[in-house]
């Protein structure tokens, strides 16, 4: 591909843009949550996450304290404090008392309210109110005012969604299903895989033929037998029909044709100078598999694994089927799934949890890329 | 939460423990029963070949165990349900397919995931193979195409709640939270509703897929054009071949097999596409498709076995013909093995 299929300046900078482009298409979304997740959950309400960095203004009301509060001085009646309560760090850029004209007075300006009325709202809050007669009532003046807030990032939503919301707990029990589910297709597929590539036994084409057609039946096929099997198999033994090892014996199920498939095309591969000659030694199959197809079969044990743990991580339907959509078991995409019912609009809590459901298989992605990528075309340029 | 953690890693080590004790201890015992060491002569060689009839077998059994219990009976007994009412207790014929192809939801899922087959894999493909072009000719292409591959890693439920955050929706002149209304209403446009708008919010959804089968189809097709001989690109640029020539009459030819490969997979795919669906809409605003009407029959009301297995039983044969196909050509290639 060294052939550049432009060469002029312009082609070649329009290529930088075309990717720039697209890559920032898959990129930004993700980015989002990521920022989103990490900002205070007022502001998230307050503006888009683009402009997260940059204050964030709007326009509020407020009251003044009640008549009760006023002060005599001077022969005026003086109200007098913080309209912020606690003096927040927040910025006043303008007020007024009219709903209609929200902004009407920059702040720290004396604006009159007729009848020797003054009010004198600062920047920070602080304001002064005179009138040369008592105030009635028991409700303060309303006042309108543009405020604008630093940009405020805080972890407060991860320890929100970790430790109250039960995305800890779902993380734990994401890890409890995931690990074995990985480990357990890939000792079973290797032996089947190493039977399959080099012992001979009858049946041993029509087998592989099997394991092809199962390759692309869908998951839907299954569901509705194992869910009356297990619900029958609960009932007989008097054994709860959602357990962890249900949904390991059923990602394992699920994995094994592509782990055989995957696993028996590269163990075919290996050199057969090299089994021929540990069996001339005297090694049995057993022994040949465990020394060296093992070992030699590293990379595409890696490969598998890693499709393994994502695809039983990220998976939603087996373990809705076959641990639920609540109570303790519960694992993290179900939980996100959850979450989305009952805290629909609350993006803080969304884009966290997202963000702590999608972090582990990221990590596991970018540091295990190569097999990834190796597996993929193993499994599918190969395949067909 | 300790006590969690202790529990999952006792599992875990039970779990992986009885794999690696059933494998060896099977392979032991058939060396305890039919020796072949410290015996002589014919009752060696005689119990040598037993061995080797058996122990493909040991090794083979597990899984063909699992893959007949999880797959094999499942797909029968599937096909059984679907002529069973709601319990599985009666026959009713053909019944549930008739209640299908007359129910106003399957025919509109039907319509919805010819519409997705259409438009999944194509813009996957196409999409994959012009970024898998593109990023051959720059110095960053390994880090451009790395982070168009990243999404893959993401479950489609963690994807959906990213695209929902994108379609969020605020009502009009209010500050736009989502970034799509927010680039509306910048440029004078009219905030919407992206996911309930009937029709269209289909092409929301499928966003989504495409945002993370892309990179799939660019790292396989981007590995197929690193394949074609440079001879005939240099014969072409030779030629005067210009890049859109070089691309449609020379590149994309000698990829076909592997574009078949990538399409067909991502058209299993859509088929079974269930979680997007699920956390997006639910089915509403027409935007119901085959898996996750199947998955709401398994529970609706107690859920409909029948009606379900029914379901599952269409997808199936949608299948079928890529299923026939794969089996041919893999026979063809492992003819020799």
């Amino acid at each position: 591909m060294a052939v550049a299929t432009g060469k002029s300046f312009a082609s070649r900078f329009g290529v930088h843009i075309a990717v720039l482009i697209f890559v920032a298409i898959w990129t930004v979304p993700t980015l989002g949550i990521l920022v989103s997740s990490l900002r205070d959950k007022d502001q998230i309400i307050a503006s888009g996450w683009w402009n997260s960095f940059a204050s964030s203004s709007q326009t509020e009301a407020g009251r003044l304290p009640p008549a009760s509060a006023q002060v005599e001085k001077d022969g005026k009646f003086v109200l007098a404090g913080n309209i912020f309560g606690d003096g927040a760090a927040r910025n006043i850029s303008a007020f007024g008392v009219k709903s209609a004209a929200p902004t009407q007075y920059p702040a720290g300006t004396t604006a009159d309210l007729g009848d020797g009325v003054t009010l004198q709202l600062n920047a920070d809050g602080t304001f002064v109110m005179q009138s040369p007669k008592a105030f009635e009532g028991d409700r303060g003046q309303r006042v309108y005012y543009a405020s604008s807030a630093p940009p405020k990032f805080t972890t407060d939503n991860y320890k929100t969604v970790l430790f109250s919301e039960g995305i800890g707990r779902s993380f734990m029990n994401s890890l409890t299903v995931t690990i074995p589910a990985t480990v357990i297709p890939i000792l079973i597929a290797a032996f089947a895989a190493y039977a399959l590539a080099w012992m001979r036994f009858p049946g041993r084409a029509l087998l592989i033929a099997v394991i092809i057609g199962l390759l692309v039946v869908p998951l839907q096929m299954s569901l509705i037998p194992l869910l009356k099997l297990y619900n029958g198999v609960g009932t007989f033994f008097g054994v709860p029909s959602k357990t962890y090892l249900g949904i390991w014996l059923a990602h394992t199920g699920f994995g094994l044709p592509f782990a055989i498939y995957l696993l028996r095309s590269y163990i075919a591969g290996l050199p057969r100078e090299i089994m021929e000659s540990a069996r001339i030694d005297g090694a049995s199959d057993f022994e040949i598999f465990v020394k060296i197809v093992l070992p030699l079969s590293f990379p595409v044990l890696a490969s598998f694994a890693i499709f393994q743990f994502l695809w039983v991580w990220n998976d939603l339907l087996v373990a809705m089927v076959f641990l639920g959509t609540e109570g303790d078991q519960i694992v993290l995409t179900a939980k996100l799934n959850a979450l989305l019912g009952s805290r629909g609009g609350d993006w803080e809590i969304l884009t966290t949890s997202a963000f702590v459901t999608i972090i582990v298989p990221l990590i596991v992605f970018f540091s295990l890329q190569r097999y990834f990528v190796r597996g993929l075309l193993a499994g599918s340029v190969k395949g067909g | 939460m300790a006590a969690q953690i202790f529990s999952a890693i006792f599992v875990i080590i039970v779990g992986v423990g009885g794999c690696v004790a059933y494998f060896w201890g099977a392979n032991k015992l058939v060396d305890i029963i039919f020796p072949s060491r410290g015996v002589q002569g014919a009752a060696a060689i005689d119990n040598l070949r037993r061995q080797g009839m058996i122990r493909p077998w040991l090794f083979v059994g597990p899984a063909m165990i699992i893959l007949t219990i999880y797959l094999i009976y499942p797909v029968v007994e599937t096909l059984r349900l679907s002529f069973l009412d709601r319990g599985g207790g009666n026959f009713v014929g053909f019944a549930n397919y008739e209640w299908a192809f007359g129910d106003r939801e399957f025919r509109n899922s039907i319509l919805n995931n010819i519409v997705w087959l259409a438009v999944v894999p194509a813009a996957c493909t196409f999409l994959g193979l012009i970024i898998a072009v593109l990023t051959d000719k720059i110095w960053w292409g390994t880090i451009a195409k790395s982070l168009i591959f990243l999404p893959l890693a993401i479950s489609f439920v963690g994807a959906s709640v990213i695209w929902k955050f994108i379609y969020e929706y605020r009502g009009e002149g209010q500050t736009q939270i989502g970034l799509l209304n927010a680039i509306i209403q910048y440029f004078g446009g009219q905030p919407q509703v992206w996911i309930s708008l009937p029709f269209w919010n289909n092409f929301f959804l499928m966003i989504i897929l495409i945002w993370i089968q892309t990179g799939f189809a660019m790292v396989i097709l981007s590995s197929a054009l690193r394949g074609i001989p440079e001879e005939t690109l240099e014969a072409a640029v030779i030629d005067g071949a210009n890049p859109f020539q070089i691309f449609w009459k020379i590149m994309v030819p000698q990829i076909w097999g592997t574009i078949a490969v990538v399409w067909t997979t991502i058209t299993i795919l859509v088929l079974k596409v269930f979680d997007i669906v699920l956390t997006m809409t639910n089915g509403q605003w027409n935007s119901q498709v085959l898996a996750n009407l199947m998955f709401d029959w398994m529970f609706r009301g107690g859920g409909d076995f029948g009606r379900g297995a029914t379901i599952a039983i269409i997808i199936m044969i949608a299948v079928i013909p890529i299923m026939v196909w794969n089996i041919r050509q893999a026979n063809k290639e492992t003819g020799g093995h």
